[in-house]
């Protein structure tokens, strides 16, 4: 069971004078799957960004708690995952390198068996020596889900988890989503129907316009 | 550690695309040959080419030292930063790689410059170098920071001289100082009001840098 907790109160965003979303509140206190929807340009990635620390929200606040206690931003970094078009790896390292780098900068450590793990459940592990700039875009989207998983993180943020990716890839990431939301917390960020489907709650962004 | 291993990360990242190293080694050949074209053969004063050694340096460091955040930026990498890193590691790391930076790029430009100018002659070499440290420091860390600033902005190539111009310029103006009373017979006790300032310069902008960083780095 997670013992990770993510309360959002109120929280808004304004992009110079236009609003994008007001007073939103936002829970998770258990491991699951909780989904968020909304149309283009309703601010799923935005909330998706405010709720990780990575961008700060214009009215309101998002409070992580683990074992009780209450995360700093500073040590956010360590407890979530993310996968999203917008995250981009280094085109000049190998997927092998990239996952090296961001783990030495992390501070944590992991074994051979379970990158070597990762990357054959994902598909890419005959070309993990290959540099991220001779990928295809659905490859590079299964790295990502390596990327966000290798520091075994308490809660997953994924935004439009399935973009870019065939059949097999699609079933790939259900296949991960179910098995991380035994133990933790995976929000969904997509207007998929198949990717909500999934979802034990979703927040429908379009509600909180006004 | 870990900004130690983004610098080795950037390092590395560095030796393959040559982002920075190339336009840094060409900004540095060009403006050491356009000043020795436009002396020609006229003899020009000593404490003249030590103020020259400090311009070449100012131009250098613009041409090559925001790359350490604009290639994040146009590459779409800083989010992925933002990751995997707190705001305090990704300066760290930055700065160190700019460090380095500053003092290889330097270095080069000191030697190269030595040999090509014979007006530029350092008698007191201890105060010299003390002085080149200090401000190499400075340098680094102000470009550092600025470069943090302008990365997210649409025309970074104006703005990152324009705004490092008057952070800088106190430091530029003493280190030309403290170069002319080197290449000078000044004593080294004699210019200690001028390391000091040099000295608290680097305090401040760490302070400032470490205190701003993330705000810049988060909005």
């Amino acid at each position: 069971m997670s013992s990770f907790e993510l309360q959002a109160e109120n929280v808004s965003k304004v992009f110079g004078r236009r609003l994008i979303f007001k007073d939103v509140n936002f829970s998770c206190k258990n491991n699951g799957i909780y989904g968020i929807s909304g149309p283009n340009g309703s601010g799923k990635s935005t909330f998706l960004k405010i709720i990780t620390g990575i961008i700060s929200p214009t009215k309101g606040k998002v409070i992580h708690y683990f074992d009780g206690k209450i995360i700093e931003s500073e040590d956010l970094h360590n407890y979530i995952g993310f996968v999203a078009p917008y995250v981009i790896l280094y085109d000049e390292f190998t997927a092998v390198e990239n996952i090296h780098f961001f783990s030495k900068i992390r501070g944590i450590n992991f074994t051979q068996e379970k990158l070597d793990f990762l990357f054959q459940h994902f598909g890419i592990f005959d070309r993990k020596n290959d540099l991220v700039k001779g990928y295809s875009s659905g490859m590079k989207q299964r790295l990502k889900f390596i990327f966000a998983l290798i520091h075994s993180p308490k809660i997953l943020f994924f935004d439009e988890p399935t973009s870019n990716l065939d059949n097999s890839g699609k079933e790939k990431v259900y296949q991960t989503v179910k098995e991380e939301s035994q133990n933790n917390i995976v929000i969904i960020a997509s207007n998929e129907d198949s990717d909500l489907a999934i979802c034990s709650s979703v927040l429908e962004l379009q509600d909180y316009k006004i | 550690m870990s900004s130690y291993a983004l610098f080795k990360k950037d390092l590395a990242s560095e030796l393959r695309t040559r982002y920075a190293i190339n336009s840094l080694v060409m900004f540095i050949v060009v403006t050491i040959s356009v000043i020795l074209f436009s002396i020609g053969n006229e003899k020009i004063s000593d404490f003249l080419s030590g103020g020259l050694f400090w311009v070449v340096i100012f131009f250098s460091a613009m041409s090559g030292l925001s790359r350490a955040f604009v290639s994040e930026e146009e590459r779409g990498t800083t989010l992925t930063l933002q990751l995997i890193a707190s705001p305090t590691t990704i300066f760290s790391g930055k700065l160190l790689f700019n460090l380095i930076l500053v003092f290889a790029m330097n270095i080069v430009i000191a030697l190269l410059y030595s040999a090509l100018f014979e007006a530029f002659v350092i008698k007191n070499l201890s105060l010299f170098l003390y002085a080149f440290i200090l401000g190499n420091i400075g340098i680094a860390i102000a470009s550092t920071l600025i470069a943090s600033i302008i990365a997210k902005a649409s025309s970074k190539g104006t703005l990152y001289p324009v705004l490092s111009f008057p952070i800088l310029l106190p430091l530029m103006l003493t280190l030309i100082d403290l170069t002319k009373q080197a290449m000078d017979t000044t004593t080294f006790s004699s210019s200690y009001v001028e390391l000091a300032i040099l000295g608290c310069y680097d305090v401040v902008m760490i302070a400032v840098s470490f205190m701003l960083f993330d705000f810049i780095w988060k909005d």
